[in-house]
């Protein structure tokens, strides 16, 4: 792989168009944070989206920002957090470095995507070069629009296959004033699925709730104005045993799950589209295979980590991997005749990878 | 079967569906010639009428055999003529297509046939706790299948999202005739969006079959306060001041002098006298959250110089608001013969910059206009009052329609927040898209539809040979 300092690395829009236009087959690259999704085959370069940075528009009132697509996480959630706002997505891997775009290519929400949605819910518009080096804005920049074609959530989970997006505007909330997390003894994958389930249809309105594969618990935050938290804690643990967390452990606890840090260090990472229902099944497959796993967004989101050396073998869930070697989309993967045809709509020339790729 | 019908593609067209579910005749199809933008009319060729999937597959591939122009419709309620049918083409009717398949009150995940009505869903699932959260003012009988289509908004838009953010996987026969299914169960997605891009398509990529929604727990608790204004910008204040506060309402709603006027004439609605505006605001949440929200809600409204606030005591109360608000559309019909519900969107921040042009544009223009908004989400709507009896006063009510969808993009905004483009809009789109844009839009329904049959003259503006479009009435002079 050609070392991330020697890509060509645009440093304006302006710039990003005209090395589209010069480069027949590329793909785009953010921090690295997500390899799988870059590695592609040779005849593809690779440009680097690292300097396309920066928040260009943020309009607090209008629960609104937008920035380039190469503008690292961290400083989006720093400045939402000076006025009191946050991405309620709950982005992955801050720390670690991913950008905004890469995030947006790999579909990826964190645990607190569990009360208001996903990263999908969120994106409002897209500056997009396509295969024709146009660059096209779709979507738009207010919270609610309704012309045209959705094409920015279409482009979530996208993997660049379709085009460059050079700039992406989110929606945003206020953040909540304060949250508590409570650890609930789940002691089999059994009782996970069932307090999973139970919990997020209850009257709680829960910010997070997750399980640890390998740990008999499953974590509950609250969110929310301070003083509503102490008596929903209280009620929680009256339904099931438990306790609740120091500040500092379940800032370890959420750190570590947002940075991915309980997976293996140079091993395979795959995120997989599970149903609550299907929790005790994937806890098993972990198991069974010396495996490591995390499951997010009360059993809708399952996270693999292999050891490394470790090959991706096909899932029977929906899955991509993130990191390591194996097949990007992991699981099963439908093919429809109009998936080659909007490929075709959007990239006729294959200036970027195919979905097979 | 000796019927009135010689056109020999709806005799063929009988032969897909069992006897009766084929209309055709000015008599039979006259209920189909519009939706709830009545100013656009068309005459089908024939409506059908499926009860199965099968029957909505087997209809769509006859019309690719046949290159036959098609609609799906549901209840109508489309405000933008989304749902007005083709000339010439045929109307697929797909509200006995509405079976509820699966339940899951566990994973909170249903699966239900497009043509079931929008509040059925949150009726079936009422018992076990949850609702379905998008709820269009329409959301009594519009179909699931329209808000799909249209990615249908309504009063909780500002936290729930759209009708998108709800629709997990979906079913659906595209025009081409092939039946994809998109997405599934999960909320987690892998791989490009295409639930997410078949939502909102306005009938232009085909027709969906089901859909698996999310469905969300019920709010255990509600805090609904109405506050009366002098004027209209003193309420755009109120809910500057509300979103700067931190808080996240569930709904934040502001209806103008002439729709309260309306409402209090259809549905007795009150109001606080001497009031140029209402605003309404609704918290919702655990009753923990909800009471201290509320403290802080109270003192953001008792700082914004109201004539009055008045908090809903019980459900009775708050319900009587509501009913205010969402009747408010249709109650402008007893101020005016006809009107236009405009749909565009504005930067919150430039809400009373543009209340004030559109004043002083209906003013100049002779045109009388009524807004109601969902202030917390910047989505105007217009009520743009007018006499199709009268020559000339569509014209009028269409040319201030238009600057005012011209002035939501200026502003940064959209010329439609929840309506869709439809055929009202259409010459707007390019308004918002460059040509590179519009190519690309174009080019995406052309791999849904190759043949251009799906909802024919919808969203993109007509080539100018184009004929297909659904055509004016009312007072047109191109109906005379």
């Amino acid at each position: 792989m050609t070392p991330a300092t020697s890509l060509p690395a645009p440093a304006t829009i302006d710039e990003l168009i005209a090395l589209v236009r010069g480069t027949p087959r590329l793909i785009a690259v953010g921090a690295g944070t997500k390899p799988r999704l870059s590695q592609v085959a040779d005849a593809y370069a690779r440009v680097a989206m690292t300097r396309l940075s920066g928040i260009t528009e943020y309009e607090p009132s209008e629960f609104t920002i937008t920035a380039l697509a190469g503008t690292p996480l961290r400083e989006i959630v720093a400045a939402l957090a000076e006025r009191g706002q946050y991405l309620p997505f709950d982005p992955l891997l801050v720390k670690a470095g991913a950008t905004l775009g890469g995030t947006v290519a790999a579909g990826l929400s964190g645990p607190g995507r569990l009360r208001y949605g996903a990263l999908r819910d969120f994106i409002i518009g897209v500056r997009l070069v396509d295969g024709e080096a146009r660059l096209l804005r779709l979507g738009g920049k207010v919270v609610k629009n309704a012309a045209g074609f959705d094409l920015p959530k279409f482009l979530v989970g996208s993997a660049g296959r379709f085009g460059v997006m050079a700039e992406l505007s989110f929606k945003v909330f206020p953040r909540p004033a304060a949250t508590r997390t409570l650890r609930l003894e789940a002691p089999d994958a059994a009782a996970k699925a069932e307090i999973l389930m139970a919990a997020s249809a209850a009257r709680w309105e829960l910010d997070a709730l997750d399980a640890a594969v390998g740990e008999g618990a499953v974590f509950a935050r609250l969110a929310g104005p301070e003083t509503a938290l102490e008596p929903l804690a209280r009620d929680i643990l009256q339904r099931w045993r438990g306790a609740v967390m120091t500040p500092g452990d379940a800032s370890y606890l959420w750190q570590s799950v947002t940075e991915l840090s309980w997976a293996h260090t140079g091993g395979a990472l795959v995120k997989v589209a599970l149903t609550p229902a299907a929790v005790p099944a994937f806890v098993a497959f972990v198991q069974t295979r010396g495996a490591r796993g995390w499951v997010s967004a009360a059993g809708n989101l399952g996270l693999l980590s292999l050891p490394p050396a470790a090959a991706v073998e096909t899932l029977e869930w929906p899955a991509l991997t993130l990191r390591g070697a194996g097949p990007l989309w992991a699981g099963p993967a439908p093919r429809f005749e109009i998936m080659r045809a909007v490929k075709t709509a959007l990239d006729a020339a294959g200036r970027f990878p195919g979905l097979d790729d | 079967m000796p019927t009135l019908a010689t056109n020999p593609v709806v005799e063929r067209l009988r032969r897909l569906l069992p006897t009766g579910r084929v209309l055709e005749g000015d008599a039979q199809v006259a209920a189909y010639e519009c939706d709830a933008l009545t100013a656009f009319r068309a005459t089908p060729l024939a409506v059908v009428v499926p009860e199965t999937q099968d029957e909505v597959i087997a209809i769509v591939r006859f019309c690719r055999d046949e290159r036959l122009p098609f609609v799906a419709r549901g209840s109508g309620t489309s405000l933008s003529g989304a749902a007005a049918p083709v000339p010439g083409g045929i109307v697929i009717a797909m509200n006995r297509v509405s079976r509820i398949i699966r339940i899951d009150s566990q994973q909170r995940v249903a699966v239900v046939e497009a043509g079931i009505v929008n509040a059925a869903i949150s009726m079936a699932v009422a018992a076990h706790g949850l609702h379905f959260a998008p709820d269009p003012s329409s959301a009594l009988i519009c179909t699931l299948g329209g808000n799909i289509a249209l990615n249908a908004g309504g009063a909780h838009c500002l936290k729930y999202g759209m009708t998108s953010n709800h629709v997990l996987g979906l079913k659906a026969v595209l025009a081409t005739g092939e039946v994809v299914t998109f997405g599934g169960p999960s909320r987690e997605q892998v791989g490009p969006d295409w639930t997410g891009l078949f939502v909102g398509n306005e009938g232009l990529f085909g027709i969906a079959l089901e859909a698996t929604v999310q469905l969300l727990p019920k709010p255990e608790c509600f805090h609904t306060v109405l506050a009366g204004y002098r004027n209209v910008e003193q309420a755009g204040e109120a809910v500057a001041a509300i979103v700067a506060s931190g808080l996240l309402p569930g709904a934040i709603e502001i209806m103008e002098k002439l729709a309260l006027d309306a409402a209090v004439a259809a549905v007795h609605a009150e109001y606080p006298a001497g009031c140029e505006a209402v605003l309404i605001v609704e918290l919702e949440g655990t009753r923990e959250a909800v009471a201290a929200d509320r403290a802080r809600l109270d003192a953001v409204l008792a700082a914004s110089q109201p004539v009055e606030v008045r908090p809903a005591r019980d459900a009775v109360d708050r319900a009587a608001i509501w009913k205010g608000r969402k009747s408010a559309f249709s109650a402008v019909g007893r101020l005016s013969p006809d009107f236009i519900v405009q749909d565009g969107v504005v930067p919150r921040r430039r809400l009373g910059e543009a209340l004030r042009k559109i004043g002083e544009w209906s003013r100049e223009m002779g045109v009388r206009c009524a807004n109601v908004f969902h202030a917390g989400d910047g989505n105007l709507h217009p009520l743009i009052l007018y006499n199709g009896a009268v020559p000339g006063d569509l014209q009028r009510a269409e040319a201030l329609a238009g600057r005012i969808l011209k002035l939501c993009v200026e502003m940064g905004g959209s010329i439609t927040g929840e309506h869709g483009v439809g055929v009202e809009k259409r010459e707007f789109l390019p308004v918002m898209f460059n040509p590179d844009e519009m190519d690309c839009l174009r080019r995406v329904r052309a791999a849904f539809d190759p043949l251009g049959i799906a909802n024919q003259g919808k969203m993109f503006p007509p080539a100018p040979a184009d004929a297909s479009a659904p055509a004016h009435s009312g007072s047109a002079p191109a109906q005379a």
